[in-house]
């Protein structure tokens, strides 16, 4: 089992880096994990992993990548409601990289 | 570990070697190539659903940690099948080596592995069966093309059991009909028997014992889902859709893969579902229980297939429906087409399925109670119900790919094709060879549509995105069309790689485009929200 050793512990991941036990999330592990992909976390990012977050405790997984459009869309206006926007700020994607750093599992099956 | 693999690219990746290695294939040792295989199931998926060994393992190191009597428990599993199913034991019997095969399959053609010939990838198999089920291989060992089960022999077989999709496209071509994908199915039910699954396969059955569905959504995540499509159907058409959840009493129950609950392009395919119930007024329900109509227990064992399949016909039961309406998707269909009815037998309590619409009884259901979708719209454009502006998909240059398990595995060929040649204006198919039965693989079917073996998954999707692309260049095709929840999740990906020009879509997303629904407002946009041919410039002046 991959592992992330930060603040004093031991943190169990997937080969992917996600967190096996989403308990173990922090705000500075999600700084922690971008740095380590060379990421600075800014607040357009914390509006995102923030959202991510509520969304996830509410309804047990990642939102649809249109419901995260719209709601960046209704927050912060329509020029920043696309997947372009959310490309711009997750190079490796939102539902994977964005999910990552807010410590939530990869959805799976026909997706 | 596999991790960090990258795919190479298209220009590299189409260089394929078909030269066969040095040595003898019994002598050629399997080789984990990263971004060919996927990752080992985590002991906890194992463990929601009693299936043995569940352990912390990844398939690229040397020890599996395999029980120690791992070979007996192979071997046992063997001969408990080989009595149980008759098609397994005279497919390990009959090949006669024609080669007819050899060139068939989208892994070979895509790898020049020769392991992946299914003649090649049986016999990895069969040398075993020889060795200890059949007095031959017994007394005269490789000479009778028998061999020992080795630790090496099992991780041959998991490595290329998991780089067989179950497509059949081989068993088309083979004079005898030898169907690799049963092999392939009893392959990995004995990988089952020693904890040796897929993450990408465990978890979504996991998720689907647990909660209905291969993703994990919650009722009110479904819920919440489908009134959020309700929201772009509103501003698409001006009608607002309030479909019913687990209501009692219906006529229908609708049951559709959860990849159109979830992901991009299923949820255009499901505006489309949406659309036309609501305009026909059908009297069906949703349910947020029977939320799955694939089965990734397919992809592990018949009995965990049989466990998470029934759900479907308990809930149709307890709601008490006359009958069922399934989506788009491709596995479902053929379990329910060809173990349904042995495994449950007759579904007597409801009702033999006919159209409130048009009055057409579907007597090709009449045993499992369900008809696919595209057989009930196909019957409405037919009679006449339905009110099609085909030019509202005037900017979509159509070709229509068969999914593996609707063509070879139930016979839909004409239904998808009437639909779109009546909704669409431009329509062509691929060439002869790679469509209908003959059609080739996604490359990412049964369970291997993950991240981590996208090499294989382009490789094997090659042939398909080659006749793709032919369509493309030869007449400007720019959508592939299906009919399966695995091709809409898998295909984006292939054409990304190989024709990225060409998008994907489900056949009901371009019937929500064309159907004139009652009461609508003047259509705009698309159900993607992007504007409609000679609709651009209106867009504009209104903001």
């Amino acid at each position: 089992m991959p592992t992330i050793e930060f603040g004093g512990k031991t943190i169990e991941v997937d080969e992917e880096g996600y967190l096996q036990n989403l308990d173990d999330w922090t705000p500075e592990l999600a700084s922690y994990m971008a740095e380590q992909d060379g990421q600075e976390l800014t607040q357009e990012h914390w509006d995102i992993i923030n959202f991510l977050r509520d969304y996830y405790n509410k309804y047990q997984i990642a939102p649809m990548i249109k419901i995260l459009v719209k709601e960046i869309k209704k927050n912060m206006g329509p020029e920043k409601g696309n997947t372009k926007y959310l490309y711009q700020l997750f190079p490796d994607g939102p539902a994977k990289q964005a999910c990552r750093y807010a410590g939530l599992p990869k959805p799976t099956g026909c997706v | 570990m596999a991790k960090g693999a990258k795919t190479p690219k298209p220009e590299e990746l189409s260089k394929i070697d078909y030269s066969p290695p040095k040595t003898r294939w019994m002598e050629t040792p399997v080789e984990f190539k990263p971004g060919t295989f996927c990752y080992g199931a985590r002991p906890k998926y194992l463990e929601e659903v009693d299936f043995p060994n569940p352990r912390e393992w990844a398939s690229a190191d040397e020890d599996w940690k395999l029980p120690e009597n791992w070979k007996e428990i192979v071997l046992e599993g063997m001969k408990d099948r080989l009595g149980k199913y008759r098609s397994f034991q005279l497919f390990m019997d009959i090949c006669v080596r024609c080669g007819a095969c050899a060139d068939k399959c989208h892994f070979y053609i895509g790898s020049g592995d020769p392991k992946n010939m299914p003649v090649l990838r049986a016999e990895l198999m069969r040398s075993v069966y020889r060795k200890y089920f059949t007095s031959g291989g017994k007394l005269l060992g490789k000479y009778a093309g028998a061999r020992e089960l080795t630790y090496e022999v099992f991780k041959e077989w998991w490595y290329y059991y998991y780089q067989c999709t179950e497509c059949r496209r081989c068993s088309v071509f083979c004079p005898y009909g030898i169907d690799q994908a049963e092999i392939t199915i009893m392959g990995r039910e004995l990988f089952n028997l020693l904890g040796c699954n897929t993450d990408w396969i465990a978890g979504p059955v996991a998720n689907c014992y647990h909660k209905g569905n291969h993703l994990g959504l919650e009722p009110h995540t479904i819920q919440s889902n489908i009134e959020m499509m309700c929201d772009d159907i509103e501003e698409i058409t001006g009608i607002r859709i309030e479909p019913s959840f687990n209501r009692k009493g219906a006529e229908i129950l609708f049951v559709t893969p959860s990849g159109d609950l979830f992901g991009l392009p299923g949820v255009y395919t499901c505006m489309g579902y949406l659309m036309l119930f609501h305009e026909l007024g059908l009297d069906y329900t949703w349910s947020t229980y029977a939320s799955e109509g694939g089965n990734f227990g397919f992809f592990t064992s018949n009995e965990m297939a049989k466990r998470l399949h029934y759900k479907i016909y308990a809930e149709a039961k307890r709601l008490g429906v006359k009958y069922i309406i399934g989506g788009e998707c491709g596995h479902m269909w053929r379990l329910i087409h060809q173990y349904l009815d042995t495994w449950h037998g007759p579904a007597d309590f409801m009702e033999v399925p006919r159209s409130p619409i048009t009055g057409t009884v579907f007597e090709n259901a009449k045993a499992t109670k369900m008809v696919h979708v595209t057989e009930f719209t196909a019957d409405l454009i037919r009679h006449g119900k339905l009110k099609l502006d085909p030019s509202r998909n005037d900017h979509l240059k159509i070709t229509f790919h068969d999914s593996c398990n609707t063509s070879r595995g139930m016979g839909i060929f004409e239904e998808p094709r009437y639909i779109i040649q009546n909704v669409v204006n431009h329509f062509y198919e691929m060439p002869e060879d790679t469509i209908r039965e003959k059609t080739f693989c996604c490359g990412s079917g049964s369970g291997l549509n993950a991240g981590e073996n996208m090499e294989l998954r382009m490789r094997g999707g090659f042939p398909r995105a080659n006749a793709v692309r032919h369509v493309h260049e030869k007449y400007g095709v720019n959508m592939l069309a299906n009919i399966c929840a695995i091709d809409r999740a898998a295909l984006p990906t292939l054409m990304q790689y190989w024709v990225p020009e060409v998008d994907v879509c489900g056949v009901h997303e371009l019937v929500g485009n064309a159907l004139v629904m009652t009461g609508e407002t003047e259509r705009t946009m698309d159900l993607r929200l992007e504007p409609l041919p000679g609709k651009e410039d209106t867009e504009e002046e209104d903001e």
